[in-house]
């Protein structure tokens, strides 16, 4: 009798095992720096990714008509006690986009430009690399430390 | 002074708490009631304590003293009072400090009952919710403290401490850099306390479990005790998902509602187990099962409470949550992996007094199905855990970092919903110990003929998708053999006693408000499915430039854009906002106004979508962009996302149904 609940009980088990090892196979995405997706782009081209960088301000392109959105960004670290390290993000960010000789990625979405989108804006991306080197996203992310973290205020009254 | 006052008084609060747990402790180890009583008196206190440091912070933020560097960075001059209200739990420390400060008023809540039956709980359960407390004080004081001010050293720095460095004098801004925009709504005034007080009431049915496992009273009692508690924890919980839901849908203009964020998930998992044990602790009350379960599920409950309170806070995440950074990630990690190996060491010295008292007897009695829904609960959490933590886990053993998006939890939880739906319609049905299938078959073949009959509605009306099919299936069944159940019992009680029907309904649900108000929490869980699987399957969206006069179509949809007008308001932002109409299928039915809002002070825009809603489906009308000088032309994106109504509709359903059961019953509990 009790072989019965314990042969169920296998099967729950290892029905919800199968589901996060075949959802795995299909939908896991790299978490990339821009650098590792440069030396890994035969690798890495056609599969799902998700890449960080620095939003080139001067690199945006954006179309209202046809909805159509380009950018570069600039390799930072991925380790956030490197970031750390570095002197924050805020500082990494601005660092990289100065920085000309890092690798750069150009980024092309279709979709409204989201409102954070903007010069040394750290980006989260998800998208595709294709085989001329461009990163086709489908969902962007974008963070701006500077404006929420800056710990002392400048202006004072005294 | 306030400032020195309110620090004083946290402290003391701290001094207070630690006294209590070591009072309870003294009081166990020499039988003296005195010293238990102490404690007692001691845990009362801490909540006035505690309400003085909050009514010290709101003061501060009310009357604009910037040099205190949390109402700096949650306040502005130009904020309007309600929010600087909430701006208590608009930042990291405030949020720590409004933490303690609701887990306190729980506290107190406990002491004030009545002990006469279970005087060997008490000294432990103080002991628990007073260890949580000082864990959480001990991070305000020494690593969050909302109090630190700002200072000017005389090497020309500037700093933030509690007390000033040597020769600095303090720094007096003239404004606040005001609370993020993204957090000015409603939605998310509400949403942090909800979530919160949810999180904050599972921390008492933990602490009378580790109490009996402690005492070695490991009956059905702490169970009783608690199982109201429990039940307003996943209320409060619920409430605080669905209201981030909704502020989603509201404010952050992706036409959704749910990213599978790590921090929405942080706040789901508890909520999983916690509705786990809310069916498993049923069949202990009424079999004598699953002991060992369900403390591993309320143990398990309270960490990852800790956990979600931890991860929405300390942005180790990459999130939209993300607002907050701080260095107290190692101590909450020290803090959970420390309460749950002494609970788990507890446990396991317990193991054999909590063996089960019965056997499952049949693969169709409740009790198994209740098992198996336990399953499927603890296999949701699993995966999102495992969701969370592998991108950390994948980069520690091969240096490579993989995530999981929302198509992955799709996937993954996405049968796991659907055998908890079936479950919903099957459970309701089956009796207690044994259950065969004919004795189910007789009371299911009527809901079962009902749900094939919404399929056939759902083909006729043109829908094709296998997993909208089966969802609709599984919904109409659970629907069916909910009301089926309900009337059931309505028809057996007008019959024995000849009241009338509205009677009966009344009377049926009074006598057995867990049972009858459990099933309108399923009705309001069932409505919310319709609405989760109209917006997955049936979402559809458009996007173009306009000029005005023109349209864009969606389905039997059109939306006009007819004008768009820009202009600053008082409170420090402009407004942009466009005028559109929108028809079906020719007939003009209302105006919507998207509008994007730029806040001056933080720099940041915020777009906030043109909604037209009804119960058959959601116009979602964004304005994305528009030409600046001639305001004519501007581009919009339309969502048409059908019967996503139905999953707020279906939410103050499940409310109502978890006050029906959790209202005190005047019976007296029966004695076991």
């Amino acid at each position: 009798m009790q072989r019965k609940f314990i042969i169920g009980g296998i099967l729950i088990l290892a029905a919800i095992v199968y589901l996060i090892i075949s959802s795995s196979q299909a939908n896991a995405q790299y978490f990339l720096t821009v650098e590792e997706l440069e030396a890994k782009k035969q690798e890495m081209s056609g599969r799902e990714l998700r890449i960080s960088g620095a939003v080139i301000g001067d690199s945006i392109q954006f179309d209202p008509k046809t909805l159509a959105l380009s950018f570069d960004i600039v390799h930072i670290p991925g380790d956030n006690t490197e970031i750390e390290k570095l002197g924050g993000l805020a500082e990494v960010l601005h660092q990289a986009v100065v920085d000309t000789s890092r690798p750069r990625l150009q980024v092309v979405y279709n979709g409204p430009r989201p409102d954070l989108l903007k010069n040394e804006a750290q980006a989260i991306i998800t998208g595709t690399l294709d085989e001329a080197g461009v990163f086709h996203a489908e969902e962007l992310l974008l963070k701006c430390p500077t404006r929420y973290d800056e710990a002392v205020p400048a202006q004072v009254e005294n | 002074m306030t400032v020195e006052l309110g620090f004083g008084v946290l402290v003391l609060t701290l001094i207070v708490t630690l006294y209590g747990v070591v009072a309870a402790i003294i009081g166990v180890s020499r039988k003296d009631q005195r010293w238990i009583d102490s404690a007692r008196y001691a845990s009362l206190l801490i909540f006035p304590l505690l309400t003085l440091v909050v009514i010290a912070i709101l003061y501060l933020i009310v009357t604009g003293h910037y040099e205190v560097a949390y109402v700096y960075s949650v306040s502005s001059n130009a904020t309007p009072l309600y929010l600087k209200l909430t701006a208590l739990w608009g930042g990291q420390a405030g949020s720590l400090i409004f933490w303690s400060w609701l887990m306190s008023a729980f506290t107190s809540a406990v002491m004030l009952r009545k002990w006469n039956r279970d005087r060997e709980f008490l000294p432990w359960v103080i002991v628990v919710t007073l260890v949580t407390l000082v864990f959480f004080l001990v991070m305000s004081i020494f690593f969050e403290n909302p109090f630190n001010r700002f200072w000017a050293t005389p090497m020309g720095d500037r700093i933030e401490a509690m007390f000033p460095p040597a020769g600095s004098d303090l720094l007096l801004p003239a404004d606040g850099r005001g609370l993020n925009p993204l957090l000015r709504h409603p939605g998310m005034i509400i949403h942090p306390p909800m979530l919160y007080l949810g999180f904050v009431s599972f921390v008492i049915p933990f602490a009378f479990a580790i109490a009996a496992l402690i005492t070695g009273r490991t009956d059905d009692r702490w169970i009783r005790i608690t199982r109201r508690w429990t039940l307003v924890a996943w209320l409060f919980l619920t409430i605080g998902l669905v209201l981030g839901m909704r502020w989603a849908y509201d404010v952050l203009g992706w036409g959704g509602y749910w990213g599978w964020d790590p921090v929405e998930i942080a706040a789901l998992m508890p909520w999983l187990t916690g509705t786990a044990l809310l069916h498993s602790v049923m069949i202990q009350e009424k079999r004598g099962m699953f002991k060992q379960w369900n403390m591993l599920l309320v143990i398990l409950t309270y960490d990852l409470v800790i956990y979600g309170t931890f991860l929405t806070r300390s942005g180790v995440l990459s999130s939209v949550h993300a607002f907050a950074q701080s260095a107290i990630g190692p101590l909450f990690f020290a803090f959970i992996s420390l309460t749950l190996i002494v609970s788990i060491w507890l446990l396991l010295l317990r193991w054999k007094s909590l063996r089960s008292e019965g056997q499952l007897q049949s693969l169709l009695s409740r009790e198994t199905l209740f098992l198996v829904n336990n399953l499927l609960f603890l296999g949701l959490f699993i995966e999102c855990f495992w969701g969370v933590n592998f991108p950390l886990l994948s980069e520690l053993v091969t240096g490579q970092k993989v995530t999981f998006g929302p198509a992955w939890y799709i996937r993954a939880t996405g049968p796991l919903w659907g055998g908890l739906l079936l479950l919903m319609g099957i459970a309701p049905l089956s009796a207690w110990q044994i259950s065969t299938y004919k004795t189910l078959g007789k009371a299911f073949w009527k809901p079962f003929i009902f749900s094939l009959l919404a399929v056939a509605a759902a083909l006729a009306l043109k829908v094709r998708e296998a997993g909208a099919l089966i969802g609709f299936w599984l919904v109409a069944l659970a629907f069916a053999v909910t009301l089926y159940e309900y009337w059931r019992g309505i028809r057996a009680r007008h019959n024995s006693t000849g009241e009338n029907w509205l009677k009966s309904i009344w009377h049926l649900t009074g006598k057995n408000r867990r049972r009858y108000g459990g099933y309108i929490i399923h009705l309001g869980v069932i409505l919310m499915a319709i609405g989760v699987i109209g917006i997955e399957a049936f979402q559809t969206q458009t996007q173009g430039a306009l000029t005005p006069g023109q349209s864009l179509e969606l389905g039997d949809y059109s939306v006009k854009y007819q004008s768009l007008a820009e202009w600053d308001t008082r409170d420090g932002k402009n407004i942009t906002r466009a005028v559109m109409e929108v028809s079906k299928n020719g007939r003009v039915l209302q105006e919507v106004y998207p509008r994007r809002d730029y806040y001056y002070d933080s720099q940041q825009p915020m777009t906030i979508p043109g909604l037209r809603s009804t119960m058959v489906d959601d116009i979602y009308v964004i304005l994305v962009d528009w030409e600046p000088i001639s305001s004519r032309q501007a581009t919009f994106k339309v969502f048409h996302n059908p019967l996503v109504n139905w999953l707020w509709v279906g939410t103050i359903v499940l409310i109502l149904g978890s006050i029906i059961a959790v209202w005190p019953s005047t019976e007296r509990e029966p004695a076991k």
